[in-house]
């Protein structure tokens, strides 16, 4: 999902990192106060980081042919909420800008957008949606975490079919080539990331359970 | 204690096949395509992006790029070495004192 430097027009980049930018410092805004209310949160925040860290660096074969790789923010946007995912994604997203010439400086406000902004944003809701009709803790961080990661190559393609329209057909006509290109290649990774998630939270669950109970992750389990 | 394990063997089971299959399924593909097979879909994007509108130039280049292939692997692998070694820290602390409280 990462668009390449300098493969944004300059009206599209400056217009996603308008959209980005009070995201992510609403985010820090958050962050800092969620560190000093809750101090004892600050190692499963580091996990998260660290969870995306490994994902976002693991590109996986898929069955279209090329590679792609997962994004790892469910995991933040569950236990944290989706502004201070949008934190994590900003630190990988900036350090692969930097030292892998793996997205761009330039192209960093959409790149954030879509893996930093809508994937968690949607993880979240998904999450949140299935507790509420009473699905377990697991599964639905298996359908969060993957939907989320799905979502996060969607919108990369609408990304690029705004900023390039085809000449015949425009931006339908794009927007088709660019979802072959992510969307489908995503699904398998899609189901990946959000196997691999639940099983990290299943641990994490296992471990510090009174963290997950505190940030609402787990408590309305208790019941089932 | 059993069922746990049952999980825990079903999920990475499940984990294999979804990175697996996809290189059994494409392996007809590899053979009729000429272009580069395996290559990243970020690439590819880039690629249809100048399909779409041949005049397009990308009007900024990386700051700094990995100077070589394997550069790159290395530090994709850094990458990926500094989030595991977090996380390992983290569930080996924690389970630890777990097992120190018990």
């Amino acid at each position: 999902m990462h668009i390449m430097e300098g493969f944004l027009p300059p009206m599209w980049a400056a217009f996603w990192f308008a959209i980005s930018l009070p995201v992510v410092v609403y985010g820090i805004i958050k962050l800092n106060k969620l560190i000093k209310e809750k101090p004892q949160t600050k190692s499963l925040l580091a996990v998260a980081g660290a969870f995306a860290f490994v994902l976002s660096a693991l590109k996986l074969p898929s069955v279209t042919g090329s590679c792609s790789h997962p994004t790892g923010t469910g995991l933040g946007a569950i236990c944290f909420g989706p502004a201070i995912a949008s934190v994590l994604a900003t630190i990988v997203l900036l350090f692969q800008a930097l030292f892998l010439a793996h997205g761009g400086l330039t192209t960093l406000g959409a790149n954030v957008f879509s893996m930093g902004i809508v994937g968690p944003v949607v993880a979240y809701i998904v999450f949140k949606t299935c507790r509420k009709v009473n699905l377990g803790v697991l599964i639905a961080v298996f359908f969060a975490a993957a939907l989320g990661n799905w979502a996060t190559y969607v919108t990369t393609s609408i990304q690029l079919a705004l900023a390039f329209p085809a000449i015949d057909g425009g931006f339908m006509e794009s927007f088709k080539i660019f979802a072959t290109i992510f969307a489908i290649t995503q699904i398998p990774l899609a189901i990946f990331e959000g196997l691999l998630t639940a099983l990290i939270m299943k641990y994490i669950i296992q471990v510090r359970g009174d963290i997950t109970d505190q940030l609402n992750v787990t408590t309305k389990a208790v019941s089932s | 204690m059993r069922s746990k394990l049952l999980s825990l063997i079903l999920m990475l089971i499940a984990v294999l096949i979804v990175s697996v299959q996809p290189i059994c399924l494409a392996q007809e593909e590899v053979e009729e395509e000429e272009e580069e097979v395996w290559g990243g879909a970020d690439g590819e994007a880039g690629d249809q992006i100048i399909v779409i509108n041949p005049n397009y130039e990308p009007w900024f280049e990386s700051i700094w790029e990995p100077p070589s292939g394997e550069i790159e692997s290395m530090l994709f692998s850094l990458q990926a070495a500094i989030g595991a070694l977090i996380i390992g820290l983290f569930f080996g602390y924690y389970y630890a004192l777990k097992k120190q409280e018990t």
